[in-house]
């Protein structure tokens, strides 16, 4: 263990911990811009410069490793001089539209630039000389705001994707795919990790909120919201409620009240993509089809095997995500039922994820979701409207999609949809099968395996997030190493939770809380009180079931329900 | 010459077979170095003359590296071109004692005679032209050079005689 002293206060860490992480045990903050936990460690942006005994000048305290005896000041006017000097050299090339940007009141440079006295304008402004790419249907990039931390390359590449890099040198740095192509004809997938890397507003969501609000005032149009499980653990930071409160009920008062509409629990087809996907595992299991079957919720998954692994198609689960499920449930099962003509329902889907606003816009989705919006456009639409969201009284879901299983629900977290279609596939399996919980795919380890024995038969599953793990997952699978029968991926880190449409919250909070965990706990806690566990035991189910599909993977089901890809090769 | 503009008239082959051949060989004698990247690319410049898109996919690829960390370090070197470049390649010095010297004025020159910018390449493909930052021949400033020949002590009138013998050279 090393002994050193921050701004005198003694700690003890271990050997090749960095003075970034020795200030946070003497709850000493210092600023950083270019790095992120877990996601960017290059020490380039200068602004952790710290004195440290036994260094010649000022050193990066994000990558310098302390030492014995170490003495560490992060609070001198020589520091504090020299992060001045560095936010107004960035400020000199930002362009400085804070009025109106997005990220106002939660940008990290603008947070800086008031603690440090930086002046905007110390050395000029630049005339803005980056085009805007918003070609891409997920995410913009403005790159006359961008600083060139390049958390978002970071991002991107650690998702294995690696859409983006930094392109010429010197002054001329700026973020853009390989040949400087338009993002939409890079490999990007969509996940919008590098959106909630962005510690300013050079990367934002592809908007969609004037659609909705359109939509609204449209009084030929009658609007149907639903709401993916993840958004009700995370909308309430967009608030101030701290990480991990379960907002379900704020949420739901708060989108009746946006104008005329019915609002619907996503956690409902969560449960249907369940039943279908759990009655394809046990088809291919019994009848020797193709293994291991892939989930295919995650359209930046989706997208991924596309373009990287199109070999890996048939891999697949056919079924439809909960969102084009329940787009396709809306147009077909509920418009017949209330007779009400498609062309008049507008759906308006509420997804942590970026990825879902491209999926819902592939052309064999055929446009049953009109927008997908993010629990950023939500919290925006909401705080716009002038509604009090954290003094709003808790109201339930609509009929007749308000009711779902704790299954449902925590499909919102790493693991959730193995767990969920385990309890149902293994229920189908062998009827006398009792167990609901399956704690070995929880949590937000980056692989994780199981192993279970089910009516005679063993099922090998293994659950991976963030692309990264996917990559290692499918290499060992090519490889021969891995052997599974059924696989759940998430393209983000930690699963929907930790989306790229997710509240964007700045880096001393990203460093310090585990994201992933605390918002997966509001999630699970609403799973075990919930008296449905199993999906095949929602009275939902029983309904579109009994009254439309007959039975899972029926031809009906198959018709509505499941979809097909394409391959897309992409480097 | 005619091999040349059939690779970058498509940009979708790889040049000819011998071109695609060496390239494949360069890239598995190198690849399980790190940081082998550079030295690939060198080659690579050295093979097609410049580094179309298509053989930085195809380096990317090999390697199991993102084509943006290729594009990026392309881009990152000014050495690298992402341009055809002419039969003759001319690099006009822009370092202190050429520009003192008035080296700006050569460059001028070079660009009036050829009708084309600095970075760019003739339509015969006969010369491209490119800065660059010191040859180490200060004592001859200002200099330029055209392919691996220095020309010292220049003035503008003596630029056209220059160009004009690789014309009548490559008649």
């Amino acid at each position: 263990m090393i002994n050193l002293k921050i701004n005198h206060i003694p700690v003890t860490v271990p050997e090749g911990t960095t003075i970034l992480e020795a200030a946070r045990i003497a709850n000493v903050e210092i600023p950083t811009l270019c790095y992120l936990k877990d996601v960017a460690c290059v020490g380039s942006c200068r602004m952790c410069l710290v004195e440290a005994t036994g260094a010649r000048g000022l050193v990066a305290a994000c990558v310098y490793p302390v030492a014995e005896g170490m003495e560490v000041l992060t609070n001198t006017a020589k520091c504090r001089k020299s992060r001045k000097l560095t936010l107004e050299l960035m400020l000199s090339k930002h362009k400085k539209k804070c009025l109106s940007c997005e990220r106002n009141n939660n940008c990290e440079l603008q947070r800086l630039s008031v603690e440090y006295g930086a002046e905007e304008d110390h050395f000029g402004s630049d005339e803005p000389i980056h085009p805007l790419d918003d070609s891409n249907p997920c995410v913009v990039r403005d790159n006359d705001k961008c600083i060139n931390c390049m958390r978002c390359v970071a991002a991107c590449r650690k998702q294995h994707v690696g859409a983006i890099g930094p392109i010429d040198r010197g002054f001329l740095v700026h973020v853009g795919s390989a040949g400087e192509v338009a993002l939409k004809e890079s490999s990007c997938v969509g996940c919008g990790q590098c959106i909630v890397a962005c510690p300013v507003g050079a990367l934002t969501v592809k908007s969609n909120i004037g659609e909705v609000q359109a939509a609204l005032e449209n009084p030929e149009k009658k609007v149907v919201f639903f709401t993916a499980p993840s958004v009700r653990a995370t909308l309430g930071e967009a608030f101030g409620l701290p990480v991990g409160t379960n907002v379900e009920g704020k949420m739901v008062a708060a989108i009746r009240r946006l104008g005329n509409c019915e609002v619907f629990n996503m956690d409902v087809t969560a449960d249907l993509t369940i039943m279908e996907e759990a009655a394809e595992l046990v088809n291919r299991i019994q009848t020797g089809g193709v293994l291991p079957m892939f989930t295919s919720c995650c359209p930046g998954w989706v997208r991924f095997i596309e373009q990287t692994h199109p070999d890996m198609i048939p891999h697949l689960s056919t079924c439809k995500s909960p969102q084009e499920m329940f787009g396709a449930l809306l147009k077909t099962y509920y418009c017949e039922k209330n007779g009400i003509d498609p062309k008049n329902l507008f759906v308006v889907s509420v997804i942590p994820c970026t990825a879902k606003k491209y999926e819902c816009k592939r052309p064999e989705m055929g446009g049953e979701v009109d927008v997908a919006i993010t629990t950023r456009e939500l919290a925006r639409m909401i705080k716009t409207a002038g509604i009090k969201f954290c003094d709003l009284a808790d109201e339930e879901f609509d009929n007749p999609f308000a009711t779902c299983s704790g299954g449902g629900t925590i499909f919102g977290a790493t693991g959730g949809v193995m767990e969920a279609a385990l309890r149902v596939a293994a229920k189908t399996l062998d009827g006398k099968f009792e167990v609901v919980d399956f704690p070995e795919v929880r949590g937000a380890t980056p692989i994780k395996e199981a192993t279970y024995k089910v009516a005679g038969k063993t099922i090998r599953v293994a659950v991976a997030s963030g692309l990264e793990n996917a990559e290692e997952v499918i290499r060992g699978i090519q490889s021969g190493e891995r052997h599974y029968d059924f696989v759940e991926i998430m393209a983000c880190p930690g699963g929907c939770v930790n989306g790229g449409g997710q509240p964007s919250l700045p880096d001393s909070v990203r460093n310090n809380v585990n994201l992933k965990e605390e918002r997966a706990k509001a999630l699970y806690t609403s799973d075990k009180h919930n008296k449905i566990r199993l999906s095949s035991e929602s009275p939902v189910m029983d309904a579109v079931y009994g009254e439309y599909f007959g039975s899972p993977n029926s031809h009906r089901a198959h018709q509505v329900l499941h979809t097909h890809y394409k391959a897309d090769p992409r480097v | 010459m005619e091999q040349f503009e059939a690779t970058c008239a498509g940009c979708q082959a790889l040049g000819t077979p011998e071109q695609r051949a060496q390239l494949q060989k360069v890239i598995a004698e190198s690849k399980s170095t790190p940081g082998c990247l550079m030295h690939i690319l060198q080659e690579a410049q050295g093979i097609y003359g410049y580094l179309p898109m298509q053989v930085q996919r195809v380096i990317a690829e090999e390697l199991g590296i993102p084509l943006s960390e290729v594009y990026g370090v392309v881009t990152f070197y000014s050495q690298f071109s992402l341009t055809p470049k002419g039969k003759h390649r001319i690099n006009v010095c822009l370092g202190t004692a050429c520009y003192v010297k008035g080296s700006d004025k050569i460059l001028e020159e070079v660009e009036k005679e050829l009708g084309i910018k600095c970075g760019e390449c003739t339509e015969d493909g006969l010369f491209s032209i490119d800065s660059c930052r010191c040859v180490g021949a200060c004592g001859l400033a200002p200099v330029m050079m055209v392919g691996e020949e220095v020309y010292g002590k220049l003035t503008p009138d003596k630029v056209k005689g220059i160009l004009d013998s690789y014309k009548e050279a490559s008649k």
